[in-house]
């Protein structure tokens, strides 16, 4: 036998011993109906669940690998994880759009929600990219947008303490120390309530908590001159962006 | 027999309003709407109306609303300054004002945006003046040279001074009301006489959706105490705040004003309301709300058709553009939302002169949506007969030489028939390159100076200006404001 066959026998066997070895593991694994399911299949089909939406699916799978004890982390890793990275692509690309990114977004907190539990019972810490308190800056009511950007935020894997609308100035800090979070996230529409932006970063200072928390401040009246007068750390025109810059102010 | 139309724009069949304000009944009975002001969910009480008090949602009939309809006028007389100027905001009368409560103003120079300060607040409302087919003022910026606290009362405080047309303003707090209502008294001469000839028009503005906060619902009260008419705007954002089709949004838009209607007229029966609105479609792309977006002008259009059927005066957010600088896309735009709203016969159409979702005010946009507003005025003219027989006998004896420059009919015909734009560009290629070359921008830059220039501001007897005066500090003293920036014309 010259080398190059010998070298296509040996990565054959290598392949059938691969094959051999998954089959072995994925005998084990069961559906609900006895049927034999893979563990890529279920991955799969998690990250299936998250691109096109299907909450229902999106927990139930969650469920299933609890089930079938798959390790939760990577189920997270490999399933769901890809999915809202595929969204991002899709939303980058210009073909998924805010219905599609917010639905997503449901999905994978939905499989969250059944997720983290059991982490949290096994003591198995669910990665983290930070903890985040966010709001609307009290005296405004609007909150779709905030609300985008927690449950993108929470999809891109932070952890998110969501306040709602009209919160006072001092509730934001109050939470953010009770849970140590790393953001605080204000957001405003109205040019008025835009003005509690900036009372915020003063009543930090008085506090003596500025540089405690990263900073970020987004709303349709916000822009990065704002931010930036005001001293806040980061701004963000969408949901999309503020995901990515958490994740850049975590490297500063 | 008169043989002129007045062209109408009708987006909605008849049984189709009939649907969209039947579910919104249905809304208002069984959703309730979230009212937050306590005054308010007495007033629903005492009507007999459910209200939970847990989650501040009251659960409107179908009866109250009928009976508030009833009891709001179909028709409401609008006066000047002098009160001697009528003008009817009702049925088919199209009037415009500029569009409100912008924070920016573009410097014509820079071609970027600023903040707008007390100067530029007065060259506005004097501009406004000045523009004869924009027949009412409105508070249109709020100048950032005065703490924020004041800014509602401040811009009418202002506005009063130098414009001579009805207002459309409104409060940011509910302790603005006073020193407004105080203001539009002094320059009334009595509570009585306000009431008679009310001046000013106060929006007050839902959340969407289903919410009246207590600010708004403060003011729906108190403007129908002292007869100020109160104009509801709804602003849905179609599949963000409202559902996503139009035809979705118009059903929360109809049982957001209907709410706002029945408390007015809960506070007192009779209350001049004008069903009125700001909705939008969300750009599911942007996040953003396109004012110029043509299914924003549909959804303005078919809400104002309904209100038509139940007899209420109109009001819509058309005629403006989300355009950052005066270029095509802001002339499209606005093009396109006045003529529409002049078709669709709404009464009060706030927007010219507003840029950028409505956050943006340009003298020079004012100007040329003024040229709009003219166009659009003459599109609902029509088209009459003028003179009988029309032409036949313009043709008697006619020969190759005839020509129509000389003839009478035209001397006595062409100023009325054809109207005659001042900024838009009519001129031959040479005469336009003779003259710089200038963009419509640019002459309406020239056109709002000269204006400005040649026509001095029409002021108030001295003595109301001092009671205006009075009343402004006060409110500045009660908030901490110790002055008030010095006004130069």
């Amino acid at each position: 036998m010259n080398r190059k066959m010998r070298k296509e026998k040996l990565k054959k066997e290598k392949n059938t011993k691969k094959k051999i070895v998954e089959k072995e593991k994925n005998c084990n694994k069961l559906n609900s109906k006895g049927e034999n399911m893979s563990k890529e299949e279920l991955l799969r089909r998690m990250e299936k669940s998250i691109v096109e939406g299907n909450k229902n699916d999106a927990e139930a799978l969650a469920r299933e690998a609890v089930e079938k004890h798959v390790d939760l982390n990577e189920a997270i890793d490999e399933g769901y994880v890809p999915g809202i990275q595929k969204v991002g692509e899709l939303w980058e690309k210009g073909e998924y759009f805010l219905p599609e990114l917010i639905t997503s977004a449901e999905c994978m907190k939905a499989a969250m929600g059944v997720l983290k539990p059991e982490l949290d019972k096994a003591q198995i810490k669910a990665k983290s990219f930070g903890k985040v308190v966010i709001g609307t800056v009290e005296g405004d009511i609007h909150d779709i947008g905030k609300s985008l950007v927690s449950s993108m935020l929470l999809a891109n894997g932070f952890e998110v303490i969501d306040l709602g609308a009209d919160v006072k100035l001092e509730k934001f800090i109050e939470r953010a120390e009770a849970e140590n979070s790393d953001f605080i996230c204000l957001s405003a529409l109205l040019t008025t309530t835009m003005l509690g932006q900036k009372k915020f970063i003063e009543l930090l200072k008085e506090k003596n908590l500025f540089g405690r928390f990263k900073i970020m401040v987004g709303g349709a009246p916000v822009n990065q001159k704002w931010a930036d007068d005001i001293g806040a750390d980061g701004y963000a025109e969408n949901a999309m962006t503020a995901v990515k810059e958490a994740k850049n102010l975590l490297r500063k | 027999m008169n043989l002129t139309i007045r062209p109408k724009l009708e987006l909605l069949k008849k049984e189709l309003i009939e649907k969209i304000i039947e579910e919104a009944y249905t809304i208002l009975e069984k959703q309730g709407v979230y009212v937050e002001n306590n005054e308010a969910l007495e007033l629903f009480k005492e009507a007999g109306i459910r209200v939970d008090d847990e989650t501040q949602r009251v659960f409107i009939t179908s009866q109250l609303v009928e009976d508030s309809l009833c009891s709001t006028p179909s028709v409401i007389k609008l006066y000047d300054r002098s009160g001697d100027k009528e003008f009817i905001v009702g049925e088919d009368e199209v009037h415009f004002d500029p569009g409100s409560t912008a924070v920016t103003i573009i410097d014509h120079k820079t071609q970027e945006q600023r903040k707008a300060l007390t100067e530029d607040l007065v060259k506005f409302t004097r501009l406004t003046d000045c523009l004869e087919h924009l027949h009412f003022q409105s508070t249109g910026i709020i100048s950032s040279d005065v703490p924020e606290i004041i800014s509602d009362s401040y811009r009418l405080y202002i506005c009063l001074q130098f414009s001579e047309k009805p207002i459309v303003t409104g409060t940011f707090r509910v302790e603005g009301f006073k020193p407004m209502n105080d203001m539009l008294v002094a320059v009334r001469g009595s509570e009585k006489a306000l009431e008679e000839r009310p001046l000013a028009i106060f929006d007050a503005c839902p959340s969407p959706a289903l919410k009246w906060s207590n600010l708004t619902t403060q003011s729906l009260i108190d403007c129908a105490r002292t007869g100020i008419p109160s104009e509801l705007i709804s602003m849905g954002m179609t599949g963000a705040t409202s559902p996503v089709t139009i035809a979705g949004t118009l059903v929360q838009h109809v049982a957001e004003n209907l709410c706002g209607l029945v408390i007015c007229q809960l506070a007192k029966k009779g209350a001049p309301v004008i069903f009125g609105g700001s909705p939008s479609s969300f750009d599911m792309r942007k996040g953003t709300t396109p004012m110029g977006a043509i299914e924003t002008m549909m959804i303005d259009s078919a809400y104002a058709q309904i209100a038509k059927h139940l007899n209420l005066p109109t009001h819509a957010y058309m005629g403006l553009s989300d355009a950052k600088i005066n270029d095509s896309q802001a002339g499209l735009e606005t093009g396109i939302g006045a003529v529409l709203a002049a078709l669709s016969g709404i009464n009060v159409i706030s927007g010219p002169g507003m840029m950028d979702f409505e956050s943006c005010q340009s003298l020079e946009k004012l100007v040329i949506d003024n040229e709009i507003c003219g166009m659009a005025y003459r599109l609902i003219e029509g088209i009459s007969q003028r003179e009988d027989p029309i032409a036949t006998n313009l043709f008697d004896g006619f020969t190759k030489e005839t020509q129509f420059l000389s003839m009478p009919h035209t001397r006595k015909w062409y100023r009325q028939e054809h109207i005659f734009p001042r900024v838009i560009d009519r001129d031959t290629y040479d005469y336009w390159v003779s003259l710089g070359k200038k963009s419509m921008d640019d002459r309406a830059y020239e056109e709002a100076e000269k204006i400005l220039r040649e026509n001095p501001p029409s002021l108030l007897d001295k003595n109301i200006i001092q009671e205006l005066h009075k009343i402004m500090l006060s409110d500045a003293r009660n908030n901490g404001i110790s002055a008030l920036p010095e006004i130069k014309i």
